[in-house]
């Protein structure tokens, strides 16, 4: 499909990229930082990787829901919904002590702010989700996960392999949601390698943008190596109507396909 | 910041530091505290409970979360599962030898799980027994058990690796002194589960029945769960050994199965309506199950070991 190639961060203020090369040795520990609520020894680092100057603060307008440990690190649910009634351009997702941080980066264009997913952790770690309100302030939340395991066993050896047929292919349903639109799951056959397995390079699904029947873009979501096996993202969108798919991995590799 | 206080805050810093210090030293002297405490309860004729606490595996229960079982047949004790680590296996043989001058001629495991068979070391000298399942769920998962193991209650395992069971057991009845057992293979809980039905006593000694503990589902297969505790129901036996909790009869048995229902039915209504995992993580339990012990924490685990697969149905995948 044609007219998605827009590259998304051109979309993400340039400005912030400018003033960041100035002000970088600044904002590191400058005095507008507020104090992490989850006290992570990494969160200067995540401060200066994903907002470099941009105020930042930590409220509940981002509601976070993960399991307080991960009885699956390679699958850890969560899901993040801003607060009602508040605009927001962009979330992002972000692991303080994963290897690769980035999860994702969402621009809900013409939906809801709520994404599902779910993530590979390394360790007992943060996972954080920040929305960007139209003043350009970012308002993280977020939780511990412990990655320490639970009774009886560890986590089940479900990791059935993906077929070679089989990557890229879209399994998608639609629900009507009153009031707002359809509320959209999909999953993406695709083995989401992180490339930081000796011998396995990184191969993972890199972009997905949702159009309405009527050509309407709905969403657009970057999404990056944290991002667990055969990924499977819920969003809601305002449509009533088939939502198209379409996207790639980051070796070009075609994704298509529909939630009818 | 004032000389002084600068003084003060040094110091501070000096009894932090000798403070940790403190930690790190008592640590390990708490640590070398590996006695489980094993109380060999009789419970009929000949036959006595090692009862584990209904906990999560953590570094003050040292793994000890199941029960274990013996019987004393008069030609020799037969041993029910072996625990979570090689020193619980030596603990539970040297409980036993205080109860009893017979020897232990024979273990069964009742199924691969860690908190049930990481003990056989202990028992090295005796044939222990199981499921072919069973072996074979053990050589499969049976050093990543142990590592975890290691993770979650430390010291305890000291020494600890995982022993195969080195004969496979089928259905059928086994004489063994006075005791006449039935061998009831099952499924559900695990791919391969072990009933064992003392026809003597009438005990039933089952690694699948939860006794006032939240149900664990890692290795679990709803429906073939269920209809393993429906055999088990079945046989009315007089009292239930379970892998967790109190001696109990067909109560617990029903509670399982209410609990395993209910589970199922709720993650494939959750499926069916689109709602994302970590919705599902809080949905409500209903409060009839308030009496679990882990009722939310296992309810989450098993979110995560069974929504998956729910939810790629309910996208039309097929596995």
């Amino acid at each position: 499909m044609q007219g998605v190639a827009v590259p998304f961060s051109s979309a993400v203020a340039p400005v912030a990229v400018l003033c960041a090369a100035l002000l970088a040795t600044v904002a590191h520990a400058g005095p507008g930082v507020p104090a992490d609520p989850l006290a992570s020894p990494q969160w200067p680092a995540m401060q200066q990787r994903f907002f470099r100057d941009a105020t930042v603060v930590f409220d509940d307008l981002v509601e976070v829901t993960l399991p307080p440990a991960a009885e699956d690190s390679m699958q850890v649910p969560v899901s993040a919904r801003v607060r009602s009634g508040t605009a927001v351009d962009t979330l992002i997702a972000f692991i303080d002590f994963n290897p690769i941080p980035k999860v994702l980066e969402y621009r809900p264009l013409d939906a809801e702010p709520y994404l599902g997913f779910r993530v590979r952790v390394q360790q007992a770690t943060p996972i954080r989700v920040a929305a960007r309100t139209a003043d350009g302030v970012w308002h993280v939340g977020g939780a511990w996960v412990d990655a320490a395991g639970g009774g009886c066993t560890l986590p089940s050896a479900n990791a059935a392999k993906v077929r070679e047929e089989d990557i890229g292919h879209v399994a998608a349903r639609r629900w009507p949601l009153d009031g707002i639109g359809s509320r959209v799951k999909l999953r993406i056959a695709h083995p989401n390698d992180t490339g930081l397995i000796s011998g396995t390079p990184a191969f993972f699904v890199e972009a997905l943008d949702f159009t309405a029947a009527d050509g309407r873009r709905l969403a657009e979501l970057r999404s990056f190596e944290p991002v667990a096996e055969s990924p499977v993202f819920v969003l809601e969108l305002h449509t009533d109507g088939p939502v198209r798919i379409a996207g790639h991995d980051n070796t070009a590799g075609r994704i298509a396909g529909e939630a009818p | 910041m004032t000389a002084r206080r600068k003084q003060g805050k040094q110091a501070g810093a000096v009894r932090a530091a000798a403070l940790a210090f403190a930690v790190i030293v008592t640590v390990p002297l708490q640590a070398a505290d590996t006695d489980y405490r094993l109380q060999p309860e009789p419970v009929a004729p000949g036959t006595y409970l090692v009862a584990g606490v209904p906990e999560n595996f953590s570094r003050s229960n040292g793994g000890n979360i199941a029960n274990t079982a013996f019987v004393v047949t008069g030609a020799g004790v037969v041993v029910i599962d072996t625990g979570p680590s090689k020193r619980y296996g030596q603990q539970l043989r040297a409980a036993i030898a205080r109860v009893t001058a017979e020897p232990v001629v024979a273990v069964y495991l009742t199924h691969h799980h860690p908190d049930h068979a990481l003990g056989n070391q202990a028992f090295a000298d005796v044939p222990i027994r199981a499921l072919p399942g069973t072996i074979e769920g053990l050589r499969e998962q049976g050093n990543d058990f142990n590592s975890n193991l290691f993770r979650m209650v430390g010291d305890w395992m000291r020494g600890t690796d995982p022993l195969l069971p080195a004969e496979a057991v089928a259905a059928g009845s086994v004489r063994i002194g006075t005791h006449e057992f039935e061998l009831i293979p099952n499924a559900g809980h695990t791919a391969a589960d072990l009933a064992i039905l003392d026809r003597t006593t009438g005990t039933l000694f089952s690694g699948s029945v939860f006794n006032g503990r939240t149900p664990a589902t890692p290795n679990a297969v709803i429906a073939d769960w269920i209809a393993s505790l429906d055999r088990l129901a079945a046989l009315n036996a007089e009292r239930i050994v379970p892998a967790v909790g109190a001696i109990t009869d067909n109560r617990a048995i029903a509670e399982d199965i209410d609990w395993l229902r209910w589970l199922d039915e709720t993650l494939h209504e959750a499926a069916g309506r689109g709602a994302d995992m970590a919705e599902v993580l809080r949905l409500p339990i209903p409060a009839r199950f308030n009496d679990f012990a882990l009722l939310r924490e296992e309810y989450e685990r098993s979110v995560s070991h069974l929504y998956p697969a729910i939810e790629r149905a309910s996208l039309g995948v097929r596995d």
